[in-house]
């Protein structure tokens, strides 16, 4: 389960998000993220430039991000919330809030299952 | 799988633009049970994400008071399934035992709820990550992954050997098989289904 780092430096999570140890939002790993349109990427700190950069080609979960940039998913989503926050990032639309899941949710992930199954 | 990707050259791919919406399975178990194999079997793509986390590390010499910490690097794999043209589901292979417990914070929270993978040979290892699940309030079904020349134990065996509540599924599937894989999640979201519409205590 544990190997080798590839990064050679312990760089601690709160040393690459700028001192923030928790998201400032409510940001999961299943939570969809794109770049706004022409972001400005002034002042953005290199992790975060990174991130922005990668989501401009499309929707990407914050898990995905992580996986892309090789990035810990922990450091990921207080990057994310950070560049929401700014308004670099945006959610594709309102997001669903699933830790109150409706009834519909789960419906609608049923038939999906069903339908491939 | 291959070698890990490169960080510059993501082998990940984009969801499609109409997707806008997104829900969370956990795929969890004891080490070696097949939650990778299951992701695999039902996902296009696998994709590995490393976490650190930091543990203290209790050793029996350790009396000074003083905990040593370590950062470890756990790695998840995970894949996704675009269930219609704006909802994507991701499933997240979690790893069952108590010393992972800082990640399950991140995981857990959110999930709709989670498939126990288990193997019959050793049911006593699936209890640490029944008791995270219950800690964390997460609903579950449970799978028992048919290993070859594992022998078929009776359901209410198994029930009693993992102290299952009689309303949580149990079934049974082959991880490498996509159909079967599939028919197990859906027993899964069938019970969270049923259970969204019971009136809650």
């Amino acid at each position: 389960m544990s190997g080798p780092r590839r990064d050679p430096d312990v760089v601690r999570p709160y040393v690459r998000t700028g001192g923030r140890s928790r998201p400032s939002r409510d940001v999961r790993l299943e939570t969809l993220v794109i770049a706004v349109h022409d972001p400005l990427t002034q002042g953005l700190e290199p992790d975060a430039r990174r991130v922005l950069d990668l989501c401009r080609g499309g929707v990407l979960a914050v898990a995905e991000i992580a996986a892309g940039l090789d990035l810990p998913p922990s450091v990921v989503r207080i990057l994310v919330s950070g560049l929401i926050d700014t308004g670099h990032l945006a959610a594709p639309s309102r997001r669903v809030r699933a830790d109150a899941p409706s009834a519909d949710l789960l419906k609608e992930v049923l038939h999906g299952l069903r339908s491939i199954a | 799988m291959g070698s890990a990707p490169s960080p510059e050259t993501p082998r990940i791919a984009y969801n499609p633009p109409t997707v806008t919406r997104s829900a969370k399975l956990l795929i969890t178990g004891p080490f070696g049970v097949g939650k990778t194999t299951l992701v695999g079997s039902v996902a296009p793509l696998v994709l590995r994400m490393d976490e650190t986390m930091t543990e203290a590390s209790v050793g029996v010499d350790d009396l000074r008071g003083t905990p040593h910490k370590t950062t470890t690097t756990v790695a998840m794999d995970f894949g996704r399934l675009h269930l219609n043209e704006s909802l994507v589901l991701y499933l997240f292979g979690t790893p069952g035992q108590v010393r992972f417990r800082p990640l399950w914070e991140g995981l857990a929270d959110g999930a709709l709820g989670a498939l126990v993978l288990v193997d019959t040979r050793d049911l006593d290892r699936c209890h640490d990550v029944l008791d995270l699940l219950e800690e964390h309030g997460t609903p579950y079904a449970v799978a028992v992954n048919r290993f070859e020349g594992a022998k078929d134990y009776p359901e209410e065996e198994i029930r009693q050997a993992l102290d299952l509540a009689d309303s949580t599924p149990l079934t049974s599937c082959d991880a490498r098989d996509r159909q079967s894989c599939l028919r197990a999640l859906i027993t899964l979201v069938e019970y969270l289904s049923a259970r969204q519409l019971e009136p809650h205590p």
